[in-house]
């Protein structure tokens, strides 16, 4: 080899590596990057839902580029710092999105049409606390419940729980028989114990909206009854969450359920695909039992997704025409029904076609929506609500911090920095 | 005349060689080391210690505010309790290295260093390999064979009859710390091994031998002449392990993830860092609180250094060998 051609053969990878960097650093135009936390779905929407929208603009070209979901709002906050993010940004729901709008860092989007096709509340999670701008255009909720396995339920002859005595009695009974493990919960990533539980069965307790509204106002403490009463019946699960909890991670409920040890799964809906994929019986789902002698049943209807427009993108009218696509119907029913678990925000009637999905979207005729109660403006201030009810909510299932000392603990948190609360 | 001329031609030979003994090559080797380690290490640490000076405003622009974060940090419950628990959390993390980790390292290196071993390249191999795997493998590793579900432990202690003994160690606040610690310890104990058996080797026979010839046995050559030569090795393993302790991170993060549970009995100075500075689920990150925690761990890490080298290393006898 002669020396001419030893130099040309590592400058044209670096030059070629060189361009490549650029391009990426400036998407040509008609190219659209969607940033994601949503990594699982990169199938879907290569597979599913982008060549519908490549179909209708073919001269738009749109790139579905996820990071995985721990590392989303730092990585997200680097890239726009950088400006290096995508033209699209997925948001976060409430303070993470608004704070990124405050800096500037994604444009208002008031005057989009199919802004039109969302109710306030849908909306409330991506405005300005005076509701003056709209910055993300809602995507999808997620609904919380439990799902069960069905043959285990047939074999044990039970029926789904209406009430807490029921649904105590029910895992009493399962813990009796002994082939099942009753509920399928672990405390190690402590962020199940607050999410598919305290934020689960807890609307129950504090009538939803009202309670929710409530502690935001000030007019509610995090130690009234609803929520001490909320950690105490979260403490009762503790004997039937099968061995070693404690250690037992969110991968590892999943796999206990699918692999049919455990009878009762706490869930959120966005489980629905995964145990579609791995569970190898018949699952169903019931919505949070009710207190006994309650008249009135709330869920967690959680808005979870939205996307939003990076200001810096040199595209933005292109990133406008997809964000109206996806205020269309034909996109909330493409959505929904390949992303099962995930509930169109929009008023479009959508068909659902997974049972389990139509299970959990139906209790919203039957039951009263809220949200979870620690996203919306308390969740500011440090320590902020959300972490701390996830480690009260682990300890209280450890039995190490009792239901009183668990709503002292937030609610001393919560008043050290929110006014309302003082 | 001439002799004068000799003399004048002498001197200015003498003057143009003291430009030529300028080391110019000594530069020239120690630049690229120099720029690096500027450009990547100096400046961004000092860099972050000025970054610390400064408070975040509400639309994210950075303001000098002196030592404003310093005093909140130690004087707020909100921060001085997570901070003085992770700095408690992180000694007790280390002493865990230096009283197992190392102590096992120096055994199995004597051990290893006896004449009589045989296998000894298979065994050296065999206990360093943990330590070039990734952490997350390790972490991941250990979570099953520790894990209550699907675990081997249990059942092992099952064999001898210590069943009631299993707990989920990882998940409770008393053990989860020692049990992470003790993995730690156990990807990375061929490190010391390999430094102190190094310097094992470096050891001439003559010494052992005339040891023997004097009536020792393995134990007192090892008490009496190995030990004192490997005193500076064994002063350096644990100066390293000091400062890679107090910069550990990645363990934690991959098997307890950054809130470090349970209720923070994992939390140490690094996985303080990363939630004060990245932010964690809802809460905001702070790049300026950020910078004055990286900024504290310095200073832990810069006067642990000092009292070693100012305490112990000055005191240390060093052999020619």
């Amino acid at each position: 080899m002669t020396p001419s051609t030893i130099k040309s053969s590592w400058t044209a990878p670096l030059a070629v590596s060189a361009i490549a960097l650029m391009l990426a650093g400036h998407a040509a135009a008609g190219e659209l990057r969607i940033e994601s936390w949503r990594s699982d779905d990169v199938d879907i929407w290569n597979d599913t839902i982008l060549p519908v929208f490549h179909e209708k603009h073919p001269d738009i070209q749109v790139v579905f580029a996820p990071t995985p979901p721990a590392d989303y709002n730092a990585g997200l906050n680097a890239k726009l710092a950088g400006g290096t993010a995508g033209d699209i940004i997925t948001c976060r729901p409430f303070d993470a999105s608004l704070d990124l709008f405050k800096q500037g860092q994604i444009i208002a989007l008031n005057d989009l049409e199919g802004m039109a096709n969302f109710s306030d509340v849908a909306k409330s999670a991506w405005q300005t606390d005076d509701g003056a701008d709209t910055f993300c255009l809602p995507m999808a909720s997620v609904i919380h419940g439990f799902m069960y396995n069905k043959e285990a339920f047939e074999e044990l002859g039970v029926e789904p729980p209406k009430t807490i005595p029921e649904f105590m009695a029910l895992l009493a009974k399962i813990e009796e028989e002994g082939s099942y493990t009753p509920l399928s919960l672990g405390t190690a990533d402590q962020w199940e114990a607050a999410t598919m539980g305290f934020q689960n069965v807890g609307p129950n307790f504090w009538n939803g909206e009202d309670g929710r509204k409530a502690l935001i106002a000030g007019d509610a403490k995090l130690t009234d009854d609803a929520y001490v009463a909320t950690f105490a019946h979260l403490a009762e699960w503790a004997p039937y969450m099968g061995n070693g909890y404690q250690a037992q991670k969110y991968s590892d409920s999943q796999n206990l359920f699918t692999l049919g040890r455990a009878a009762i799964y706490p869930a959120g809906s966005w489980d629905i695909a995964t145990f579609n994929d791995q569970a190898i019986f018949e699952f169903g789902a019931f919505a949070p039992p009710v207190p006994e002698g309650a008249d009135e049943c709330y869920i967690s209807d959680h808005t979870d997704i939205a996307m939003g427009i990076n200001a810096a993108s040199a595209n933005q009218e292109d990133a406008k025409l997809f964000l109206e696509w996806t205020a269309s119907a034909e996109f909330a029913e493409l959505y929904a029904n390949s992303l099962p678990g995930f509930f169109s925000l929009s008023s479009h009637a959508v068909e659902l076609t997974d049972p389990v999905a139509q299970e959990f979207v139906s209790w919203r005729e039957q039951c009263n929506s809220t949200i979870r109660n620690s996203y919306q403006i308390l969740s500011r201030g440090t320590p902020n609500l959300e972490n701390e009810l996830w480690n009260v909510s682990a300890q209280v299932l450890n039995g190490t911090l009792s239901p009183e000392e668990a709503a002292d603990q937030v609610q001393s948190g919560l008043a050290k920095w929110y006014e309302p609360q003082q | 005349m001439m002799a004068n001329d000799a003399l004048h031609r002498e001197e200015a030979e003498e003057q143009k060689s003291g430009w030529r003994d300028f080391p110019t090559h000594i530069v020239i080797f120690l630049a690229p080391a120099t720029i690096v380690y500027t450009l990547f290490m100096v400046y961004p640490l000092i860099d972050s210690v000025r970054l610390s000076f400064y408070g975040t405003a509400e639309d994210g622009q950075f303001y000098f505010a002196g030592l404003q974060n310093y005093v909140v940090m130690m004087t707020d419950t909100l921060w001085s309790e997570p901070f003085w628990n992770a700095l408690k959390n992180n000694f007790i993390f280390f002493l865990m290295h230096m009283l197992v980790q190392n102590p096992i390292g120096l055994l199995l290196a004597a051990l290893l260093s006896l004449p009589q071993v045989t296998g000894r390249s298979t065994y050296r191999t065999l206990i360093f390999f943990p330590t070039m795997l990734s952490v997350v493998i390790i972490g991941f590793i250990w979570q099953l064979i520790l894990s209550p579900l699907w675990g081997v432990s249990e059942s092992l202690l099952g064999y001898i009859g210590l069943e009631a003994w299993f707990r989920p160690w990882l998940g409770e606040e008393g053990t989860a710390l020692l049990t992470l610690s003790l993995i730690s310890v156990w990807q990375f104990v061929g490190i010391p091994m390999m430094l102190i058996y190094a310097a094992l080797l470096s050891i001439p026979d003559d010494l052992t031998d005339a040891g023997v010839v004097d009536g020792a046995n393995h134990f007192w050559i090892f008490l009496y002449i190995k030990l004192p030569l490997i005193l500076p090795a064994i002063a350096m393993v644990s100066i390293l392990t000091f400062v890679a302790n107090f910069n550990a991170f990645d363990l934690i993060y991959a098997v307890k993830g950054a809130l470090a549970g349970p209720n923070f009995s994992t939390d140490i100075m690094g996985t303080f860092f990363y939630r004060t500075f990245f932010g964690f689920q809802l809460q905001l990150g702070s790049p300026t609180m950020g910078a004055t925690v990286a900024t504290l761990m310095f200073l832990v890490i810069l006067i642990g250094v000092m009292l070693y080298l100012f305490g112990i290393q000055r005191r240390l006898n060093r052999f020619q060998l």
